[in-house]
């Protein structure tokens, strides 16, 4: 091979031309490239569930990188056609395990759009309360596995002692602490108790200083800013063309967030900023997530302050199932819990698609009901099955250690990549 | 260990021996993280400040070759079957295997085309740790059962 | 641009593809015919105007009592605009004999991974797909899993 098809095949491939001292490559010689494949299994010590990465390397310098997924898959979806609406909740629970309020609140947001459904201004706050909080566990849960991944282990020991106190408020309101089950289609499950909002407000004050007290250890670090500076750059037309969504986009810069863009449950009445990267790598989608959680919680802080009275689920008696000292004393409440409890509510015949912003990115739901009580389809459009495409483009061309920052970076969950 | 077990019958000094090396077996259970889906951040959160699993002796390792039980957390899919399979085969006896959760007990809610019902059809599981996701507490009561187990053990002569 | 408007241009330019067009729950469903998918996709996506730039979402779907000339199966493509914040929904019915469609991973590099799980749970083809192979069962499979006969507790 001649010297200039040599270089078009690293130009091509994004290479770092490395030829070691002692390769000569004789005129008419084929090039051994010395390249190695190597299987990053599905277990591994990382702790983003059962990925499996099969990786051509030469040297330490990875030329590709082959995801191979479909070890988490539970066949939601097909599960989803055989059950009712309102079974479906649970089932959407063990998508993005990390942050389940945000996959029930998209789900029952899509139902909602199908049937036209409006609901009280409590229930709306409620909901985004219980996905500020989501969004806050979730980007804590990164953060830890994150640092963990790249050597820095403190911060996953504080950063699960913050996520203990809020999950310790889901167990304080809906009994469960991780799958959760809360938010229903029509509102939501019971109402939140003093106690509650006053253990969030507190909550609510002191994790400012909580999060300065561990970004402190590695927003400035000298081995992170070298770890993950530089790494995993995507810009932001590739970006787009991958289908990249929430802060894995942002860090490149494009401000798409949807609570901003079509705004759902009553996020237009509260007032928060979207951060956005400059350098399109690791340490700016790092620094957006954090940045994310301040402006979470300044979120909390706006709804719990405005918090409006009233009742937390819809009064259409069709969809939610009627106060039980009613159904023990009017035949006709017996009825509608009768026929919800055994059947469920039925859908004519139609079709949306409907997006919300989970804390991993755009989590959609494309819903076709037939008339019946039972959805046709439902597809999870999941976040992490579109970020974890763009895998092999931000890591041609890094060194091995760094795709485990790739991955960290992505922040993919493969019970939602999977389904 | 395989010198001595199994050859003599029961008595003063097989139950010492019994004693001490029951003793160490169950007060330093390495676990190898098998974590799969949400049980994994259960056992996670086990493994963190709050709830500690360190003070029980247990640390968890990441190679199959170094840990005496397995956690298998989550769902078992039909593709990921093999790979369990493999990963257990490479674990060194003494090795016990604690399926938690649903999902690895019986296959949970997940009746489905590619769901394993129950982790017991491919490996023995010594203990089940039910819920969904199990709390931390429940986690740390399997590990416990596990120990009672350990303690039961001989290396005498089983009747 | 509403809905309405988004429809009316993609009629102005491909009237005779399309087979049907209705409006649910404030969003519009224009069903085409498969034949010329991709320069309905370039049109959508280069057009000064609608700029879709974004594709959310690639879906397979399965209806089985439909009528045979609209098709068995539907391959649902959700598009956004980063631009122009709207969106619409392309839908293409194909049929249970040869269900096969033109790629659009030309078009949004997205569709690769989307396109792959169509083909792995339904058996929809993508002519100029440069790895069409399943990704979520195991690569031995025989079966597709979400078509409607198929048990949802397997074989």
């Amino acid at each position: 091979m001649s010297d200039s098809k040599i270089q078009n095949l690293y130009d091509q491939r994004k290479l770092s031309p490395f030829l070691d001292d002692d390769d000569e490559i004789a005129p008419g010689e084929k090039h051994l490239h010395k390249e190695m494949i190597i299987n990053m299994g599905p277990q591994h010590p990382s702790t983003h569930g059962v990925l499996r990465l099969v990786l051509e390397l030469d040297g330490e310098t990875i030329t590709e990188v082959h995801p191979h997924i479909g070890y988490l898959h539970r066949g939601i979806e097909k599960l989803a056609e055989n059950r009712n609406y309102a079974q479906v909740m649970p089932l959407t629970d063990r998508l993005d395990y990390v942050s389940s309020m945000t996959n029930n609140l998209g789900y029952a947001v899509a139902v909602e759009k199908l049937m036209d459904l409006k609901l009280p201004p409590r229930a709306n706050y409620i909901r985004m309360i219980m996905a500020e909080m989501s969004r806050i566990c979730s980007h804590l849960l990164f953060l830890g596995c994150h640092a963990l991944d790249i050597g820095a282990m403190t911060v996953f020991l504080y950063c699960f002692r913050e996520r203990e106190y809020l999950i310790d408020l889901f167990e304080l309101i809906c009994g469960a602490r991780l799958t959760v089950t809360y938010i229903k289609i029509g509102g939501v499950r019971r109402d939140i108790n003093q106690e509650f909002i006053d253990k969030l407000y507190k909550f609510t004050e002191e994790f400012e200083a909580h999060i300065e007290e561990y970004d402190t250890l590695i927003r400035e670090n000298r081995i992170w800013l070298e770890r993950t500076v530089g790494i995993g750059v995507i810009p932001p037309d590739v970006a787009i063309s991958y289908g990249l969504s929430g802060p894995t986009l942002r860090g490149s810069g494009v401000n798409y967030d949807i609570r901003k863009a079509e705004p759902y449950c009553a996020y237009d009445e509260i007032d928060f900023e979207v951060p956005l990267g400059k350098n399109c790598d690791t340490y700016d989608r790092y620094r957006c997530r954090v940045e994310e959680m301040r402006q979470s919680n300044r979120i909390i802080r706006q709804c719990l302050d405005k918090l409006p009275k009233g009742s937390i689920q819809t009064e259409n008696p069709k969809v939610v199932l009627p106060q039980k000292d009613m159904v023990m004393r009017d035949i006709e409440h017996l009825i509608h819990q009768f026929y919800l409890v055994i059947k469920g509510f039925s859908i004519p015949k139609g079709e949306v698609y409907s997006a919300t912003e989970a804390p991993k990115g755009e989590l959609g739901f494309y819903i076709v009901s037939n008339g019946t009580n039972m959805p046709h389809r439902v597809k999870v459009r999941a976040p992490s099955f579109v970020n974890l495409e763009v895998l092999p483009y931000m890591s041609r061309g890094h060194l091995l250690a760094d795709i485990i920052a790739c991955i960290g970076t992505l922040d993919i969950v493969l019970g939602e990549c999977d389904r | 260990m395989g010198l001595i077990e199994d050859r003599f019958r029961k008595n003063t000094v097989t139950d010492l021996a019994d004693f001490g090396i029951n003793w160490s077996r169950k007060m330093s259970l390495w676990p190898m993280t098998f974590g799969l889906a949400c049980c994994a951040i259960e056992m996670m959160a086990t493994g963190a400040s709050h709830h500690d699993l360190d003070r029980f002796g247990i640390v968890f390792r990441a190679s199959p070759r170094q840990s005496d039980v397995m956690v298998v957390a989550g769902t078992l899919t039909k593709k990921m079957a093999p790979i369990l399979r493999k990963v257990y085969d490479q674990m060194p006896e003494p090795r016990w295997v604690i399926a938690m959760g649903s999902c690895a007990s019986s296959g949970g809610i997940f009746n489905t085309y590619s769901v394993v019902q129950g982790v017991d059809t491919i490996v023995p599981v010594d203990v089940y740790v039910p819920g969904c996701a199990p709390r931390p507490e429940s986690l740390m009561y399997g590990f416990i059962k596990l120990q009672e187990k350990i303690e039961k053990d001989t290396i005498a002569k089983k009747a | 641009m509403t809905q309405e408007e988004i429809v009316k241009k993609i009629e102005e330019n491909f009237e005779e593809q399309i087979t049907g067009v209705y409006y649910f729950a404030g969003q519009g469903n224009v069903s085409v015919k498969a034949k010329k998918i991709l320069d309905i996709c370039k049109f959508l996506r280069d057009e000064p105007g609608l700029e879709f730039d974004y594709l959310a979402d690639l879906a397979g779907a399965d209806y089985p009592d439909r009528p045979y000339e609209e098709g068995r199966f539907e391959v649902v493509y959700n598009l956004y605009s980063t631009k122009r914040n709207h969106r619409i929904r392309i839908k293409v019915g194909l049929p249970e004999d040869n269900p096969v469609v033109e790629s659009v991973v030309g078009l949004w590099v997205t569709a690769d991974w989307h396109e792959r799980e169509a083909f792995d749970l339904y058996g929809i083809k993508f002519n100029n797909h440069p790895n069409l192979k399943r990704i979520l069962m195991p690569d031995d499979y025989q079966w597709h899993p979400l078509r409607k006969e198929f048990p949802v507790q397997g074989y």
